[in-house]
């Protein structure tokens, strides 16, 4: 491309009228098509192949472990399931209502526990001073308690709740949970918080807002969507998790509540302790009722997400 | 904070008007504002700045980048205690009590003295309750629906938006969102209101607008206002402070240079750096 350019420039500088002409001169249009035999081409086309197998690759666990709960626990789903005790061995038929149940009220438990404590001290961590020690050990506190393993809060709360008030409970599982999600509703609200403008929180308290109003009435209610999605975050995941469960809420094949009394201080059923319960037995019928259960847990997990973000959409919107 | 004397003299009783001292001649005064010198940390923003802001007057602080005039006028309702390592030299009087006085509440003066600012900042919530938020900040116990309508259409929105009351704040255009900022800080009838260059992320049209709007509200309330654009200045105020930068004595200290009605300001500056300001010849 250089000697025309440069013959180019010769001759204009002789013919002054002669630039004007051809602003183009000089541009190769065959530099601009896409060719096959340059390798930024190929090396374009290798990757998206990569990366799009890679993806289906990564899916392929999700997918089998969907179609495989859909396959074997749907067959078996029934309104029975959702209304009745689970069966003894060899027994037929039977349900898991009590274990639903029981998922419900210790996820519900953590959450009473862990969302007002999450929040408040995302709020500490993100209103506190730049450079404040005592944040960032908060802040160091729950990085370090997201990768708690979760039998160790089931340990913690055998010896903190068990032990102490004497019993199994729902309420010994929903510590043990609550710990479990303390840490991602934490973060998560933190992150949330800070995402708010400063012009807002300036803007608050440019109106004769005092702090607390100001986090109540401006970064909260701005923060909220992304608040909602750690919390739901975190009951997805403590509504899966067994390990915990297996010291402290136990089992149980009764409903909770007997002669018209609920009774939170009695072992509890769940459907994470029902699924390792019945999947290792050599009965079909309690087999079988795991990937019942199984379906069932995912579903609920699915259907808490749809409301969260259901809600997050409304409070974007008003 | 260093406490003047006079301050000292005044009652602590809440009430908001002292009757002693110097500023009996200068009735209509609302703020008396006067900087010796303005710290953030060991930087020296300002020094040497007096400024009266006067009842139902439109004051203008203009000046180059950097002087210090934003600065002056977030000191008018503390929003420089958020600052970290800010500190102050001098007083603010409002209606003649100490406002950075120990036993004066802050919050308390940013209901006296509302703010709207360089951006506009609305609420990610709808329309009405922006403007409701300062009546829910006082626990305003009466018409609230009222309210909100008088404060749109005193800020010239409310045909705007009279249908869409439940529509987001931030749905509205940049001059809209800017005048809901305005409705919403006048929703509490505030003595003064302070406005930190309130068009300068407005296009003229909607720049226009809010200046007719100054104009308007200055019958009301008294109005502070930073800007950078002289002619906005020379439009819309009644007395304007010019302030200048000093690079001499190491750093860059704003200063007062000179004040005083608009009119003779901008027309006929007593000063050789309000001159060179005005007419454009500047370094």
């Amino acid at each position: 491309m250089a000697t025309p350019d440069a013959t180019n420039s010769s001759l204009l500088s002789t013919l002054p009228a002669e630039p004007d002409l051809n602003p183009f001169a000089g541009v190769d249009f065959a530099e601009l098509e896409t060719s096959l035999r340059r390798p930024r081409t190929l090396i374009n086309i290798l990757l998206t192949w990569l990366v799009a197998g890679m993806t289906l690759l990564a899916l392929i666990p999700l997918f089998s472990v969907v179609w495989m709960l859909l396959w074997r626990g749907g067959r078996k789903l029934s309104l029975a399931l959702f209304t009745q005790l689970p069966p003894a061995p060899l027994e037929q038929g039977g349900g898991f209502g009590n274990a639903i149940v029981g998922t419900l009220i210790i996820v519900a438990l953590a959450a009473l526990i862990s969302i007002p404590l999450g929040i408040l001290s995302a709020v500490f961590m993100a209103q506190a001073p730049p450079g404040s020690r005592l944040a960032s050990v908060v802040r160091f506190a729950a990085k370090v308690l997201t990768g708690f393993p979760s039998i160790l809060a089931g340990v913690f709360a055998y010896g903190a709740v068990v032990l102490t008030t004497g019993g199994y409970s729902a309420i010994a599982g929903a510590v043990a949970v609550s710990i479990l999600m303390l840490p991602t509703i934490t973060l998560t609200a933190e992150d949330a918080i800070r995402m708010v403008p400063a012009k807002m929180k300036e803007a608050a308290i440019g109106m004769g807002a005092t702090r607390t109003q100001t986090v109540t009435m401006v970064l909260l209610p701005t923060a909220f969507p992304g608040i909602l999605t750690g919390i739901m975050l975190a009951i997805a995941r403590a509504a899966g998790e067994t390990a915990p469960l297996l010291f402290t809420a136990l089992f149980s094949n009764y409903w909770l509540i007997s002669n018209h009394h609920l009774n939170l201080m009695q072992p509890t059923a769940s459907l994470a302790v029902l699924i390792y319960n019945f999947a290792g037995m050599p009965f079909q019928n309690q087999v079988e009722m795991a990937w019942a259960a199984a379906l069932v847990m995912v579903l609920m997990v699915l259907i808490t997400n749809l409301i969260g973000q259901s809600l997050s959409r409304r409070q974007i919107q008003s | 904070m260093p406490v003047t004397i006079e301050t000292k003299e005044h009652p602590q009783d809440g009430k908001p008007r002292g009757d002693a001292g110097r500023k009996a001649t200068n009735d209509n005064v609302v703020i008396d504002c006067h900087i010796k010198e303005l710290y953030y940390g060991t930087f020296k923003a300002v020094r040497d700045t007096a400024i009266p802001v006067k009842k139902n007057a439109i004051t203008a602080f203009i000046g180059p980048s950097g002087c210090g005039k934003s600065t002056v006028l977030r000191c008018l309702n503390r929003m420089n205690d958020l600052v970290r390592g800010f500190r102050f030299e001098g007083h603010v009087h409002f209606r003649g009590r100490d406002i950075y006085h120990p036993s004066v509440d802050a919050v308390a003066v940013r209901r006296f003295i509302g703010m709207v600012f360089q951006q506009p900042n609305p609420f990610a919530t709808s329309i009405y309750n922006n403007v409701a938020f300062g009546l829910r900040l006082n626990n305003f116990k009466g018409d609230r629906h009222a309210k909100v309508e008088e404060a749109l259409k005193r800020a010239a929105l409310w045909e705007e938006v009279k249908d869409k009351l439940h529509n987001s704040g931030l749905s509205l255009s940049g001059g809209q969102q800017q005048r809901l900022c305005i409705a919403r800080a006048i929703a509490t009838e505030p003595e003064v209101l302070l406005m930190d260059e309130p068009c300068s992320a407005l296009d003229p049209i909607a720049t226009r607008k809010v200046e007719e709007l100054m104009l308007e509200l200055k019958t009301r309330f008294t109005i502070a206002i930073v800007t950078h654009n002289l002619h906005q200045a020379q439009r819309v105020s009644d007395v304007t402070g010019f302030l200048y930068v000093d690079t001499t004595q190491g750093g860059r200290t704003g200063y007062l240079v000179e004040f005083g009605e608009s009119k003779q300001l901008f027309e006929d500056p007593k000063e050789k750096h309000t001159k060179e300001y005005i007419r454009g010849e500047f370094s």
